[in-house]
């Protein structure tokens, strides 16, 4: 058994529809992730955030190059249902991945395809909804929930797979903040609690702030690889690919560049009220 | 003078079945000519509905709908009119593109004003270059196109009808920083060329910051405050028991103004940030 949960070797990727296949969608990737990390994936659009996450539980297989999923090659066909019951996704239009009329039952449809007993199917989609706080609506019909509770729901449908790592792409691009809100805490709470490996695409730099590890891709390849701090240190980098840095970041760095004595890694609104206190203290009103 | 002028709005959703219920009550609401005024609430506010009253595609089951002084709804002839003059741009409208050609999509609009041909064409050719839309991606096929460059060809085709108030439901909504940015610029050069009014429906507060003379926030299908930036993000408490916050660079200034600094609690955007910075420490101690 392979250590990390999902190992990327020098993989390049080039969709078949590609008119130019010099320019591949990934290039020579490789990264390791380990198990109950949480890592923010961050990249403009077309930087192949979602080809990398489509690679990981094999909806899409590497041109060149290897990746593993608790040490299985994606590439083996017998590989794939052991993968996916490793691997769940969950992608950004909360429309698009309820199939079931009622919300227990679009949650059980995971652990039905895998065969899991009735019995235990129903345990798991109470679960499953107990987890992120959508038990009441259990009878419900999706379509009538918000954006923020139909993602919530996938999530569990996912969590009712007992899958060790689940893959969102920009879960929240479509929600308002309350939503955004509700689904990152759920996810954060199910890394945390359960222990749950999280790979989370997003263009929301405070939600990015909130993971272990940040990957910034740029152009098929990680540009930048850290913790948060040390990833959203380098304003000019992330914003010459075209990203935002949180806006107290943004402040930090521009009044750094003032001649103001601030540290570089101020990532939320109360670092950077506390670093600007210190830094204009003679300033203060008594 | 107030472009479109409501008073006493309110829309049931069901009505006449046992489902029935409000979604927006007892709205009033003045919209000045040339202003940009954001609507923010979290969803089920009743946004979504309040704006498809002012082009005319809800009707209300209460209340008065005027566009430029005259009740949209006394005269059957006159909604089409409104439905021109009042542009709605829906949330992804990218779904909503469906033509052969860019072009023809946004040349949609315009047809069904049956205004003649070198008409359409001349708006068609200056909504796409307001859009930044190159002229060699007109003749494809909007499904080719790349996610920020769809979007722009939908807005395109509601600016080609050259609306006297653009409504724009979560223009930025699922783009990435750059197309975000995009779509902001485009809003500002949108109004300074044109002197348009705006309504702008939006879940960021960020660019509620930069592009808004008023803010109006719903909650619970009823307007709650309707003011301008600096006094409805002055109250940040009761923004957020509604599931709303301000901008981060509002939350860092009224933190340094608790904390004894000289500061204005009036900073929305991160470029009056640094102003008032170096306005307070006058460039002492800094090099």
């Amino acid at each position: 058994m392979n250590e990390h949960i999902i190992n990327f070797e020098n993989v390049n990727f080039t969709y078949d529809s590609q008119e130019d296949c010099n320019s591949p969608v990934l290039r020579n990737l490789s990264l390791s992730i380990d198990k109950g990390e949480f890592v923010a994936v961050l990249g403009h659009n077309g930087s192949g955030k979602s080809t990398l996450a489509k690679l990981t539980n094999a909806i899409l297989i590497p041109s060149s190059g290897t990746v593993t999923v608790n040490g299985l090659d994606t590439k083996n066909d017998d590989n794939t249902n052991a993968i996916r019951q490793t691997v769940g996704m969950v992608f950004q239009n909360p429309d698009n991945q309820i199939v079931a009329t009622i919300v227990e039952d679009d949650v059980a449809f995971g652990p039905e395809n895998l065969g899991v007993p009735p019995a235990q199917i129903r345990q798991r989609v109470d679960e499953a909804l107990a987890a992120v706080g959508m038990y009441e609506y259990r009878d419900r019909e999706p379509h009538k929930l918000s954006g923020g509770q139909k993602q919530r729901v996938a999530i569990a449908g996912i969590l009712a797979m007992q899958t060790d790592c689940m893959v969102l792409d920009e879960p929240t691009a479509m929600l308002d903040p309350r939503g955004r809100a509700e689904v990152l805490n759920t996810v954060l709470e199910l890394n945390r609690e359960k222990d749950i490996t999280v790979i989370y695409i997003t263009h929301f730099m405070d939600e990015a702030v909130e993971a272990n590890r940040v990957l910034v891709m740029d152009n098929g390849e990680i540009v930048l690889d850290g913790t948060p701090k040390e990833v959203f240190s380098q304003v000019e980098l992330l914003q010459s690919i075209g990203l935002d840095v949180p806006q107290a970041s943004e402040l930090c760095y521009l009044m750094k560049k003032e001649g103001l004595p601030l540290p570089n890694d101020v990532l939320n609104a109360q670092e950077c009220i506390d670093a600007l206190v210190a830094a204009l203290e003679e300033y203060r009103c008594p | 003078m107030s472009v479109i002028s409501i008073t006493g709005l309110t829309h049931f959703y069901n009505k006449g079945t046992p489902f029935e219920s409000v979604a927006i009550h007892d709205i009033n609401l003045e919209i000045q000519k040339g202003e940009l005024l954001a609507i923010i609430g979290h969803t089920g506010s009743g946004k979504s509905t309040l704006i498809q009253h002012f082009n005319g595609l809800l009707k209300p089951d209460k209340g008065v709908v005027k566009f430029n002084g005259s009740d949209i709804w006394e005269n059957k002839k006159h909604i089409r009119e409104v439905r021109f003059n009042v542009g709605l741009c829906f949330q992804y409208p990218e779904y909503q593109l469906f033509e052969e050609t860019v072009y023809k999509d946004i040349a949609f609009g315009p047809q069904n004003m049956k205004l003649d041909e070198s008409e359409i064409d001349r708006r068609v050719r200056k909504a796409a270059e307001f859009v930044g839309l190159k002229d060699e991606l007109l003749e494809k096929s909007p499904f080719d196109l790349s996610g920020g460059e769809k979007r722009r060809a939908a807005i395109a085709g509601v600016l080609a009808m050259e609306p006297s108030v653009l409504i724009m439901d979560e223009p930025t909504a699922g783009l990435d920083p750059r197309g975000r940015e995009k779509i902001i610029q485009l809003i500002k050069k949108y109004r300074e060329e044109t002197g348009s009014t705006v309504v702008l429906v939006s879940h960021s507060m960020e660019d509620v910051a930069r592009l808004a003379d008023r803010i109006l926030v719903m909650e619970n299908g009823s307007p709650v405050m309707l003011s301008s930036v600096k006094s409805v993000f002055s109250q940040r408490s009761r923004l957020v028991s509604m599931g709303l916050n301000v901008p981060q660079i509002a939350q860092v200034f009224s933190g340094l103004r608790s904390r004894g600094l000289p500061v204005s609690a009036d900073i929305f955007t991160v470029e009056e940030g640094v102003k008032e910075l170096l306005r307070v420490s006058q460039g002492r101690g800094i090099q």
